[in-house]
């Protein structure tokens, strides 16, 4: 009997033990550096933002950013993240808890999550719209003409109130389907279940480039809502805000300054002030953050400025196939601006 | 005397025995029977060779699923050329012979235990050995073992974890708060009831929603029980409260005069239940307790809705990727091939030891 | 604890068994009373710390999501406290239909495993073993994949009977078109439905008084089919369907079976239907043997041998258990938000991804389901009662 017990009380103090994490009060920087690595929250299912592949290689623009994150952090990526995949249900509270040290899962930014979540959002890392994908052999050429048919939901907190609002707004008659679980819902898709996919244009892009004939769907041209995608974190530390915020503008600047991971090296001897402060050449931006002077030099040299990292994980030439649009350089008709770094 | 060898050399008709006498008895006996029964065989001749033109003939079993979507039959590639996947997921690909031990190892154990006689301290510590050992393989960081963090476990490993600790923890928590039930103490009395009857009153899936959306908040600040773990908490806690039911129902079954022998013989409260009342009530209620432990079992399939990668999920993760839609009847069938597997396995095993536990208590043993 | 056994000399406080009682007790009630207090008061840290909204004042918002079936009218317009109704109905829906059709299943085949041809009785078996083996997750999954994978699109439905279409979409069927009869025919098959009872209560008392046997079933039948039939005919048969039409996307008109609702049920009924089977199994073996032989000595066919001897008393071993089980297919079905059925579980998952309040919404889920739980039980437990007066 004593043998039992012993060997119950042993093997529930493993499990806890083995479960059980704390992390300090509220200064996110700082645990991070006592564990030695970021947790991640990242979305697990999307191709193109957040998926692993077989082998448990993770890939995509959030992946990335996240990696960005964990350079500036640590001067590099490897072994330095984790990540866990998050539900649309699941991903605030695993912030709130703070069982992940930062949100990198396509989340739309909006006024009502800022106050009432307890989380801030930082800069985006991509400017998405909701948009209506359809098989060509429907014959529909707009989402006006979508009155009567099958909506098939991904369900997220915005997808299925502007959904609802568009038809609403049009007069339109409308059914749903709404599966919570990405890849049940797609299937069901591509068996015909519903006319119309509708949800972030992006991951609309994503499933496409994972359905079993890409060139039977289309994405219809209207764009029918705003969906700035952001990191967040939780509310009220501020340094890990910004730290957070510079490695995803860091990206951005470089593609500014026509920094890429190729050139940063030559760039070192820039004799552009701009450049040298950005890269750390001469000091200041990183002992501002509270890290590493080269942060900026670190994310450049092993994960890319923002066109590179765009166009690995979604641009023309992967199977997502998106144009920068919305996400090209202010200079070149985008959004994507970044503030001076100095 | 000479009738009777007469007798005795009259044979039966012939259409009582052998071959005609056994379908007589056991598929033509009366006229809806018979008519019964010629249905059934006609359905299943039309229906067997269809299945086995499907599933073998036409079926094909190492292709990429190209192929596959030109193959009139079954595709069973989805599994064989998934199959480290399907049953390893995410733990790094390298090191994915660790879990395959740590499995062997259980299921070892699980075999050798199967003999009653075989329990006893030496086994108890070979089991202790034999869980570290397997978290050792699984979570790594030891003697030259990369760690894996436990988001990375999934996959048959998950499953089978997940059910393993659900059945070990619950157990003895179901008897403690059967125990509680049936006490005199009105306040533990009402505490357990509560509990037991509140966590019989919901669905799985709002325990596994309460561990994955709310229980992070109920910690304190800079606390966190990772994911896995407030998973397979929701298990245990579920799977007691139906333990906890069905051991009250053997102890109700105790005949009073155990109680009060064991108390005429001044035992305490704890020794009469450890050494008379509850060797017996859980002795009774062996059947439905494993009817228990298999439905937990089978229940671990629904952390697929909270997000955690078993062998369901990894499944339906293969199945999303574009090589492989439209094949979701093989690899399904596939899977519940192996839930089948333990199920079955489990009551055998189950009844195995409730016969062994007979014998043992037949008089001259004592 | 051998030793304060020994020691009868001088009885300490703590020794004297009530004492102790009264003390451990307030010492459990202690220990709940203040993880319950620790756990909330976290919560309430944690919330005001970073600001997260609480309480219910999201129920009167509008919901401002869809819902892909319904029994009310409903429309994103609505508020939350409506769009949850609309889940608790969808629940019900198919816990109801769910329950009456396992039951079914489940006797029948109950029977079946028990039938003297080996076939049937082999094939009775073989479906027990194998749908209680398999996770009913994994069941849904299976046919909900089967629905959408076999059946062919709109444009291109099965048309098995005229104005029935079968597609990805689900089963659209015709039904008549809405007209004020086929209220008052409701009424007559209710009113049909008293007059059964009443005939068979005279029915019944007549027998015990001289032994006449009345063919109540036949007679039920008829008057159960002829009053609202009667009531078709003199309201002026109205014959107009409203049939469902291929416009557009999909079939207007006529009623439509989703195929989530379809697999769910499906999923339901085979799987609970394998467990009643073998309540319904071990009920008729708890009744002797002796019972059927007595039975049919007095010349009852084995039908009626089932029908009025065995079943009646094997009933009550099968309540119970069968309780317990048509419970579980409730709770069950909210497995329905893994395969997109808009029941209660996946409703109150849209509202708290929509207002981020994880607590308030596990707790209503909790609620609801207990409230089920509840009322299923006292309902078992008023007809396990009646059962037992009658049979006595």
């Amino acid at each position: 009997m004593k043998l039992w017990k012993s060997l119950f009380i042993g093997c529930s103090l493993v499990a806890v033990s083995a479960g059980l994490a704390f992390a300090d009060n509220g200064d996110t920087l700082k645990d991070v550096q006592a564990k030695g690595f970021i947790q991640v929250g990242v979305n697990g299912d999307l191709f193109g933002f957040g998926k692993a592949d077989q082998k448990g290689v993770w890939k995509g623009l959030d992946v990335d950013t996240a990696r960005a994150i964990a350079v500036a952090v640590f001067g590099e990526y490897k072994d330095r993240l984790r990540y866990t995949p998050l539900t649309a249900k699941t991903r605030f509270t695993a912030l709130q808890s703070k069982e992940i040290d930062v949100l990198t899962r396509n989340c739309t930014q909006t006024l009502g999550r800022d106050t009432s979540l307890g989380l801030d959002f930082v800069q985006v890392n991509y400017y998405d719209g909701q948009g209506f994908m359809v098989p060509k052999a429907l014959g529909v050429k707009s989402a006006k003409e979508l009155g009567g048919a099958t909506v098939c939901v991904l369900p997220g907190t915005t997808t299925e109130q502007n959904a609802a609002d568009f038809f609403r707004s049009n007069n339109m008659e409308w059914k749903t389907v709404t599966i919570e679980n990405t890849a049940e819902l797609s299937q069901a898709f591509w068996a015909g279940r519903c006319d119309v996919l509708t949800s972030d244009a992006s991951q609309l892009a994503g499933l496409r480039a994972s359905a079993p004939k890409p060139e039977d769907y289309t994405i219809l041209p209207e764009i029918i809502s705003k969906e700035p995608l952001a990191p967040a974190v939780r509310h009220g530390d501020n340094q890990w805000k910004d730290i957070v915020n510079y490695s995803v503008l860091a990206m951005i600047n470089a593609e500014e300054l026509g920094i890429t991971s190729a050139n940063v090296d030559e760039m070192l001897k820039s004799k552009d002030p701009k450049i040298q402060r950005f890269l750390g050449v001469s000091p200041g931006n990183g002992a501002a953050l509270g890290i590493d002077e080269k942060f900026a030099y670190n994310i450049i040299k092993q994960v890319g400025n923002y066109s590179e990292v765009f166009e690995r994980n979604v641009g023309v030439n992967t199977p997502l196939g998106i144009e920068r649009g919305l996400n090209a350089l202010w200079t070149d008709g985008g959004l994507m601006y970044s503030p001076p770094f100095k | 005397m000479a009738e009777t060898t007469q007798i005795e050399e009259i044979k039966p008709p012939v259409t009582d025995v052998g071959v005609i006498g056994w379908l007589r008895q056991h598929l033509f006996n009366g006229l809806f029977n018979s008519i019964a029964t010629i249905l059934i065989l006609g359905f299943l001749i039309k229906l067997i060779p269809q299945f086995i033109q499907w599933a073998f003939i036409d079926s094909v079993w190492f292709t990429s699923g190209q192929e596959c979507h030109q193959a009139a039959g079954a595709c069973w590639s989805v599994i064989t050329q998934n199959i480290r996947f399907t049953i390893f997921g995410y733990f790094p690909y390298e090191h994915q012979w660790r879990p395959l031990v740590a499995m062997i190892i259980l299921v070892g154990m699980l075999v050798y235990s199967r003999e009653w006689n075989r329990w006893n301290k030496r086994l108890g510590y070979a089991w202790i050995f034999a869980l570290l050992v397997m978290g050792l393989l699984m979570k790594g960081g030891l003697f030259g073992l990369v760690p894996v963090e436990s988001t990375k476990w999934s996959g048959l490993p998950l499953t089978l974890l997940l059910s393993f600790f659900g059945i070990l923890a619950s157990y003895p928590l179901g008897v403690v708060l059967a125990l509680g039930r049936q006490s005199q103490m009105p306040i533990i009395k009402s505490l357990c009831v509560v509990y037991i009857e509140m966590i019989r009153g919901v669905p799985l899936i709002t325990m596994l929603f309460m561990s994955s959306v709310m229980f992070p908040l109920f910690l304190p600040e800079g606390v966190t029980i990772d994911k896995v773990l407030r998973a397979q908490a929701a298990i245990i806690l579920f799977t007691a409260a139906y333990i906890a039911e069905v051991v009250r129902g053997g102890l109700q079954a105790m005949d009073r005069g155990q109680y009060e022998a064991a108390e005429s013989l001044g035992l305490n409260y704890f020794q009469m239940m450890r050494m008379i009342i509850l060797p017996q009530a859980l002795k009774i209620v062996i059947p439905p307790t494993v009817g228990i432990l298999i439905s937990a079992f089978k229940d671990t399939s629904l952390v697929v809705i909270i997000a955690l990668y078993d062998i369901l999920n990894t499944t339906k993760s293969i199945l999303s990727e574009p090589e492989w839609t439209g094949f979701s009847t093989e690899a399904y069938i596939f899977i519940a091939m192996i839930y089948y597997v333990c199920c079955f396995s489990m009551s055998k095993y189950s009844r195995r030891i409730e016969k062994q536990l007979e014998y043992k208590h037949t008089p001259n043993q004592e | 604890m051998s030793s304060e056994q020994n020691s009868n000399a001088k009885t300490y406080f703590w020794n004297d068994e009530k004492t102790r009682a009264i003390l451990y007790q307030i010492v459990t009630a202690a220990f709940v009373a203040f993880i319950g207090y620790y756990l909330i008061s976290n919560v309430q840290t944690n919330m005001e710390k970073q600001s997260i909204a609480s309480g219910f004042g999201f129920i009167e918002k509008e919901a401002a999501f869809e819902i892909g079936e319904s029994l009310i009218e409903y429309s994103a317009a609505d508020t939350y406290g409506r769009a949850l109704l609309v889940g608790v109905l969808n629940t019900l829906k198919v816990s109801l239909i769910g329950m009456i059709l396992t039951t079914i299943l489940g006797t029948f085949i109950g029977v079946c495993t028990l039938s003297t041809n080996w076939l049937i009785s082999k094939i009775g078996t073989m479906y027990v073993e194998l749908f209680q083996n398999i996770p009913v997750l994994l069941q849904l999954f299976f046919f909900y994949a089967l629905f959408y994978e076999i059946f062919p699109a709109p444009r291109q439905a099965l048309n098995p009977i005229t104005g029935v279409f079968i597609t990805n979409r689900g089963i659209d069927f015709p039904v008549p078109a809405s007209d004020p009869v086929w209220g008052y025919i409701g009424l007559a098959f209710v009113a049909a439905c008293i007059v059964i009872w009443l005939v068979r209560r005279w029915a019944v008392k007549r027998q015990e008084r001289s032994g006449q046997q009345f063919p109540t079933f036949w007679v039920g039948l008829g008057i159960l089919l002829g009053l609202p039939l009667l009531t078709w005919i003199v309201n002026g048969a109205p014959t107009e369907m409203d049939v469902p039409v291929l416009k557009g996307f999909n079939f207007q008109g006529g009623r439509n079976i989703s195929p989530e609702f379809s697999a769910l049920l499906i999923g339901l009924v085979l799987y609970t239907a394998s467990f009643i089977a073998q309540i319904v199994r071990a009920g008729i073996q708890s009744i002797s043997h002796g019972q059927t032989e007595a039975a049919m000595s007095i010349g009852l066919k084995p039908g009626l041998v089932l029908k009025l001897v065995i079943f009646p008393q094997a009933l009550r071993v099968i309540v119970p258990p069968l309780t317990s089980q048509l419970l579980n297919l409730t709770k069950n079905s909210s497995l329905a938000v893994a395969i997109g059925f808009p029941d209660f579980v996946q409703v109150a998952g849209t509202t708290i991804n929509q207002t981020g309040q994880a607590v308030e919404g596990v707790a209503m889920m909790m609620v609801v389901y207990l409230t089920f739980s509840l009322l299923t039980s006292a309902f078992m437990n008023w007809y396990n009662k009646k059962i037992k007066i009658v049979e006595r």
